[in-house]
């Protein structure tokens, strides 16, 4: 029986440039609809118009409120909780155990329906306005878990 | 002079493998990254940073966002505003095409703010007002997302 020798096989050529083309092609377009994102986050606050608002407001747990005061560059002069002034490096974080502590986020989180209002100067930085949303709606504890506390906040009406 | 014959030359072919190897790691992470929702964000706009801020978890039906600078201007629907007078009518103008082309109720949609660090708490409540009176009730104040706690205190004082 003869075999046909089968050395001299084609050397088939494989034509890239088209695939190539297509993959540049891609690329360029992922480039440049690449946008970086950062991450942000909300605060909800449900917010009706005064009018609409009285016959709302209605709450059996009494109002806190919390004034934040201003220097005149804008930056952190005063926070008061109620009546009580909070000094020391970090009010904010003061003002966020006090809430704890009145609160008492034991019973579960978000349990409470109390009610607190930033009443805030005109030029505050907001950074500190967010800073006390951030005390006042909740934590996070040591094992990065988050816990909330008051989930209604408000301004207070605007005085210039 | 003898010229030695040259022998038959080869196509001389680059190795294209690592080439493309590479070029379908970059489309693999591009595709991976890709983000096409819209997301408005503005660089002229730095939020203040809340390790409680956490991206909703679903997407708002119909938010509208406003964006506060920290020099006072407003940011909407892409145009720069300066005056609060003229983010109000754009807002009213919204509001109208909102009730004429849509079911939906004012009170049920979204208003985002995205505020400025350094801009003036008094202005966010000045956008909060306007938009209150035109009936909106929902109110998102946007912040950056951060992994460190922003309230300063100590953390690791705290009972174990």
């Amino acid at each position: 029986m003869k075999f046909r020798n089968t050395d001299h096989r084609e050397h088939i050529v494989l034509q890239m440039t088209p695939m190539i083309d297509i993959v540049f092609q891609l690329m360029v377009f992922f480039v440049f609809t690449f946008k970086i994102v950062l991450p942000e986050g909300d605060f909800n606050i449900r917010m009706p118009s005064a009018q609409t608002s009285t016959a709302s407001a209605m709450s059996e747990s009494p109002l806190l409120r919390v004034r934040l005061r201003a220097t005149p560059q804008g930056e952190l002069a005063r926070v008061q909780f109620g009546d009580v002034v909070l000094d020391g490096d970090a009010p904010f974080y003061h003002l966020q155990t006090r809430i704890r502590d009145l609160i008492g986020d034991e019973a579960g989180p978000g349990s409470s329906d109390q009610e607190v209002e930033i009443d805030a100067d005109y030029n505050l930085k907001y950074r500190f306005a967010m800073n006390a949303i951030t005390a006042i709606t909740g934590y996070v504890d040591d094992n990065g878990e988050q816990h909330k506390l008051v989930d209604r906040v408000r301004f207070a009406p605007l005085n210039e | 002079m003898r010229i030695r014959p040259r022998g038959p030359q080869g196509i001389v072919e680059g190795d294209l493998t690592p080439m493309i190897d590479m070029a379908f790691q970059l489309i693999a992470f591009f595709m991976f990254v890709i983000n096409f929702s819209e997301v408005e964000q503005d660089q002229r706009v730095t939020l203040p940073a809340s390790e409680l801020a956490r991206p909703p978890e679903a997407p708002y039906e119909q938010p509208l966002t406003i964006h506060l600078t920290d020099d006072d201007h407003f940011i909407y629907g892409g145009k720069e505003l300066t005056s609060i007078g003229a983010l109000r009518s754009d807002l009213l103008q919204e509001t109208q095409i909102i009730k004429r082309l849509t079911n939906k109720d004012i009170a049920d949609v979204t208003v985002i703010i995205r505020g400025d660090e350094d801009a003036k708490t008094g202005m966010v409540q000045r956008v909060i007002q306007i938009a209150q009176e035109l009936g909106f009730e929902a109110f998102a104040l946007r912040g950056k997302q951060s992994d460190i706690p922003t309230l300063g205190g100590e953390r690791q004082m705290q009972p174990e």
